[in-house]
């Protein structure tokens, strides 16, 4: 009889990664929802459409790498990806656009790196990113007029629209984001006038901010789970409530907070974009610095910037400072009279 | 309430400890056989004190504490000695150790004990001493010797004596049931400590899902000093250090021990043992072990003897060796496999686990790590253990040191929350072990240069002393000669006495060896052939190394540059052999000058021609080499130019000798001894060169085996060729002192003495190498075989060394007495 011979701990604790990705993709649900419900089916097929483009990816490299395809596609984290860009796309962009951006994100901005847990980057964010800069008309045209101020297409239209280009019969089915009209109407207006305007609702901004609270609600699901610390999303959402109350408290001038918090990516940038694991700071202060970094920066580029979001760029250019913050942000280790810092040796 | 602190991270795995509680402690059957390992603790293993076939009864001294920090083992039950052998133990390696083996006699009869009723009363040198032969280690898992840590240096006061009754790795219930059942032991154990410590608070850690135990314990301390702290439930907070900043807030420092902030953990199951120890004079022969697992069918606690074979422990159990799939010493966090179950049970034994293969799934493949940081919110050493695996995974270790690896207590709580499957811990390990062994290589390699350059500098103070020793000898004999002719020009008819009579002794022995000058040309003769052949040899070596050096080509700059060293070398070795061979032939048509013409003389001038030619050749060679190499590699082509001028002015000295060839006709035998020892000085260096130069092909390209062989040969060669000049060179020496021209002159004798010492030293050298070489590396058999041989052949160079130095002693001796005898 021949027994095992291995070196402990022979417990394992029952965390599995699959696990963690299956929760975060399910903490989306609420967000998803909420899009489709006022936005339409665009949401749902783009992230359909994304997340199969990232399967078929990740299995077309991992064959050209020889790896074995079940287990890598079992751990999820393309489908989470491909979820991720999905949901920060357009509703209606074109189908090329989802498949482009997910293909790249997988194969250049994951598989490149050696997969899952080597990539530097956010690998929905560089695929996103890409297609800003490469598309920009298609990613900011491809908006959709909210519901009650529209009738959202049906899903054949939705279909027809993404795949074909099909003119969907209803007027002014597109229109700007919330944010991006303040930022041009205010530059005119008074933010009373401004906010007066039907694209901003009754509240805030018209089914963004339900899109926002969903995302949140996910989110407080993901940390309640510990899947994700608070660190990172509750130092972002500071950064970008301080800045904003310290450089844009002037409402006739710059979006208010609550714009900020409410509309756009924020919620979904905090909880499950800002939070991938591999491409953030691990250490807890490096979480908080970490993601007041993308706060500040999401508030920057939004307000001085081009660019009518700024998530994606904001994690990009963070996720190139996390080795660096993690470097300087090493917790004190038991016995030790002080935290190490940088990887100097003594 | 007392204060209690928090430590960073943990977690709560399923304890499991329910299955081994419900049953009371069982005293385990006494085994036919025990099996006494004489490392059952940290430090050096015990001495046996007995031999097999030996009597030994219940609790006597088997073995003795060995060195500062070992303790004693003893017999667990009485019976005889069967063998004192190596046999395998329960360790991570799986090895085996020597082990005592006592077939047992049923009786279970004690030796005397010493009991102390009054033990209150004991000095601490009295209660240490106890406790010292009672072979206690501690009982925890780590077996360090309590004697030793219960006696810390005097500055060192211990605050507060801390017992460790947390048990928190899961399915381990040995201490909860020892506590329950015999808590007074526990806490009298303690008190004892106390007593020998002082300290100013008595602390026991205990977890709170113990709770018969912490009552039973609370019960005991009563109207003590000890208090009972509940801790939390959090894996490890059984941890030494997890403990002492859970009981007092304090953390032990990077490198330092509890004793250096004035604290002192304790098992509960040593303060027992400390008890029985100090009370009755109980040695530790026993212990509570818990024996868990699906694999048996009644778990539970047993009081079993140290030595028992586990298989006997796990029948006791009803153990299922077809539902086990795995063997646990100790718990299922930190504890080991065991692959065999008839180990023997020792004195850190606290939990044989056999689980089945449901209750402890086999591992899951690994992951990747996705960086979730679950590892360092778990580490209870506040570590980033994402970060050391990525550095060890990468072989960055320094990094890894950095990051404090070996701050890591190896708990196991980073790889039971991984989601990834990740063995974090084994990579851990396995980096720390990298570390010690780059360390300890290190140091070796430090050492080792000491050492050669040290022998560097004295083979270099040796060659110096002895071309000192050389030049004053020849000085002396030009000298001496010169007086001679001198005198012998100036008063042929002054010859004193006794000269006269030396002179006549010599003739007389000249005649005695009647055909004296035959015989001194046939060995003339033979020396030349002799001679002949170690040019020859010579010269085959030569090319050799140069075919060396042309395989070699652009191979290694390094080993091109040697091999060129060694061609240089050679050369001149090849002319000093050829020379050694011209004088011989010269001296050979010297030595029957004296009576009349020999044949010699003809052969004399052929062979010149034929060196010549053959240096004309060489030098052509040499010259194609330039040419060829002279673009690829300019360095080489500029040393092999040095060498073709040199062989040139070579050619010209062997052209201008070659004309007036009875120019050394007249010239004494003694240079010839002296040319032929320098060749056998230059055999010997340029064999060690050889040698040098294969230890380094060998330890630079291990996997280059064609050229080890070939540098091995020409060793082999070398030493052949070697061996071939000395025997020349005694041979010269025997003819010189049998010819009773200049017989073995104080000088010689001197010289052999030295190189008789010489070759001592070296095979003191080679012997410790050879011996340290078995230490190190046991396992590199052709290396030890290797240097054994070289031993031998250097013990039998000391024989001949000694044996040449004897004859020329005799002579020597010999020539005393004809001379005495004469000048009687």
């Amino acid at each position: 009889m021949a027994f095992l011979h291995i070196t402990s701990p022979h417990l394992k604790g029952p965390a599995r990664t699959t696990a963690i990705m299956q929760w975060v993709i399910l903490a989306t649900v609420p967000g998803l929802l909420t899009m489709t419900w006022f936005f339409g089916w665009g949401t749902l097929i783009n992230v359909i459409l994304a997340s199969l483009t990232a399967v078929a990816a990740e299995a077309f490299v991992l064959t050209l790498r020889k790896r074995p395809l079940a287990f890598y596609l079992q751990d999820y984290s393309a489908v989470l990806t491909g979820v991720l860009l999905g949901l920060a796309l357009p509703p209606y962009a074109p189908w090329w656009v989802t498949f482009v951006g997910t293909a790249f994100a997988i194969i250049f901005a994951k598989q490149i790196y050696g997969g899952l847990g080597n990539n530097p980057f956010n690998p929905a964010m560089v695929g996103y990113a890409l297609l800003l800069v490469s598309f920009p008309v298609a990613m900011t045209t491809n908006w959709a007029t909210p519901r009650p101020l529209a009738e959202i297409p049906g899903l054949v239209d939705a279909f027809a629209h993404i795949f074909w280009g099909a003119e969907i019969g209803v007027d002014g089915y597109t229109m700007a984001t919330p944010l991006d009209t303040y930022k041009h109407e205010i530059v005119a207006g008074t933010s009373e006038a401004v906010f007066a305007m039907p694209v901003f609702g009754a509240h805030t901004a018209l089914g963004w901010e339900w899109v926002n609270l969903a995302f949140l609600a996910g989110g407080l699901l993901l940390i309640w789970r510990k899947i994700i610390t608070w660190h990172i999303p509750v130092s972002m959402l500071s950064a970008m409530a301080l800045c904003s109350l310290l450089l844009g408290w002037d409402e006739d001038k710059y979006a208010p907070l609550q714009l900020h918090l409410l509309a756009g990516a924020t919620m979904l940038g905090a909880f499950f974009i800002a939070t991938d694991p591999v491409s953030a700071a691990t250490s807890k202060l490096g979480k908080l610095y970490y993601g007041a970094g993308v706060g500040i920066l999401v508030y920057l580029i939004r307000t001085w910037g081009n660019y009518p979001d700024a998530v994606a760029f904001a994690v990009l250019l963070m996720n190139f400072a996390a080795p660096f913050l993690d470097y300087y942000t090493q917790p004190r280790t038991y016995g030790h009279r002080k935290a190490r810092r940088g990887v100097k040796q003594d | 309430m007392r204060q209690i602190w928090d430590f960073h991270g943990g977690v709560h795995p399923p304890e499991n400890k329910s299955q081994s509680t419900s049953r009371p402690i069982r005293k385990a059957t006494l085994p036919r056989t025990l099996i006494l390992p004489l490392s059952q603790h940290i430090g050096q293993p015990a001495k046996a004190l007995v031999a097999p076939g030996q009597k030994v009864l219940k609790g006597e001294v088997v073995a003795a504490a060995e060195g500062p920090v070992s303790v004693a083992v003893h017999a667990s039950s009485s019976g005889t000695v069967t063998a004192v052998e190596r046999r395998p133990v329960p360790h991570p390696s799986g090895l085996s150790d020597i082990c005592i083996v006592i077939e047992t006699d049923g009786e279970d009869a004690w030796t005397h004990l010493t009991p102390c009723e009054d033990y209150r009363s004991l000095s601490p040198e009295q209660l240490l001493e106890r406790v010292r032969q009672g072979g206690i280690a501690g009982m925890g898992g780590a077996g360090f010797p309590t004697a030793i840590k219960l006696h810390p240096p005097r500055n060192d006061k211990v605050n507060a004596l801390i017992l460790n009754a947390a048990e928190c790795e899961p399915y381990i219930t040995a201490d909860d049931m020892l506590m329950r059942e015999r808590a007074d032991e526990v806490i009298r154990g303690m008190e004892i400590m106390a007593q020998l410590l002082e300290p100013e608070e008595c602390l026991i850690g205990i977890e709170d899902n113990k709770p018969a135990a912490i009552a039973a314990l609370k019960q005991a301390a009563s109207g003590t000093h000890i208090e009972v702290v509940v801790i939390p439930t959090k894996y490890p907070s059984g941890g030494e250090k997890q403990l002492i900043k859970i009981l007092t807030g304090l953390e032990v420092p990077h490198g330092k021990i509890p004793a250096d902030i004035g604290v002192m953990c304790q098992n509960a199951g040593t303060a027992a043992a400390v008890y029985r120890a100090v009370r009755f004079g109980e040695p530790l022969i026993s212990r509570i072990t818990t024996v868990t697992g699906d694999g048996v069918a009644t778990p539970g606690n047993f009081e079993v003897l140290l030595g028992s074979p586990m298989s006997d422990l796990l029948q006791q159990a009803g153990f299922d060796a077809s539902k086990t799939d795995r063997l646990i010493m100790g718990g299922p966090m930190m504890g080991f496999t065991l692959t065999d179950p008839n180990l023997p049970l020792v004195k850190t034994s606290n939990c044989i686990m056999a689980v089945s293969a449901k209750e402890f799934p086999r591992p899951d493949p690994a992951q990747a790590c996705i960086r979730c940081g679950l590892c360092a919110e778990a580490c209870p050493a506040e570590l980033l253990p994402q970060q050391l695996y990525w550095f060890a995974k990468a072989q960055e270790f320094d990094k890894a040191e950095n990051y404090n690896l070996f701050d890591c207590i190896e708990c196991g709580a980073c790889s039971y929350v991984c989601p990834s499957s990740i063995p974090l811990v084994q990579y851990y390990r396995y980096a720390k072990n990298q570390i010690r062994v780059t360390a300890q290589e290190q140091q070796k390699s430090d050492k080792a240069r000491e050492r050669f350059e040290f022998r560097q500098a004295r083979l270099e103070r040796e060659k110096e002393e002895k071309e000192a020793k050389r030049k004053a000898r020849a000085e002396a004999a030009a000298k001496a000669q010169a007086e001679k002719v001198a005198q012998q020009q100036d008063a042929p008819a002054e010859v004193d006495p006794k000269k006269a009579a030396i002179e006549a002794a010599i003739k007389r022995a000249q005649a005695k060896r009647a055909p004296a000058p035959a015989q001194a040309q046939a060995q003339a003769q033979v020396n030349i052939a002799e001679l002949q052949t170690n040019v020859d040899k010579a010269r085959e070596k030569l090319e050799k190394v140069r075919e060396t050096l042309a395989e070699s080509d652009g191979a290694n700059a390094a080993m091109q540059e040697k091999l060129s060293n060694a061609i240089a070398k050679n050369e001149e070795r090849l002319a000093a052999a050829e020379k050694a061979l011209h004088d011989a032939q010269n001296s050979a048509q010297g030595t029957p000058a004296a009576s009349n013409a020999t044949p010699a003389t003809q052969a004399d001038p052929e062979q010149q021609a034929r060196a010549i030619a053959r240096t004309r050749d060489k030098i052509k060679t040499l010259t194609q080499a330039i040419e060829a190499c002279r673009e690829t590699d300019p360095q080489r082509a500029a040393q092999l130019t040095e060498t073709v001028e040199k062989t040139k002015a070579k050619l010209a000295e062997l052209e201008a000798e070659s004309a007036p060839t009875d120019k050394a006709i007249d010239k004494p035998p003694e240079p010839n001894l002296e040319e032929l020892t320098s060749q056998v000085e230059k055999a010997r260096d340029k064999l060690s060169m050889m040698q040098g130069m294969l230890d380094d092909a060998r330890a630079e390209q291990p996997a280059d085996e064609a050229k080890i062989a070939k540098l091995q040969r020409a060793v082999e060669k070398n030493q052949d060729r070697l061996a071939a000049a000395q025997k020349t060179l005694e041979e010269a020496r025997t003819q010189a002192s049998g010819a009773g021209v200049k017989a073995a002159s104080p000088e010689e004798i001197e010289a052999l003495t030295s190189a008789l010492e010489k070759a001592q030293d070296k095979l003191a050298m080679m012997q410790n190498m050879l011996s340290e070489a078995q230490q190190e590396s046991p396992m590199d058999e052709a290396k030890v075989a290797k240097l054994s041989r070289a031993v031998e052949k250097n013990q039998d160079r000391v024989a001949a060394a000694r044996a040449t130095l004897n004859e020329a002693r005799g002579d020597a001796a010999e020539n005393q007495t004809s001379t005495d005898g004469a000048g009687a």
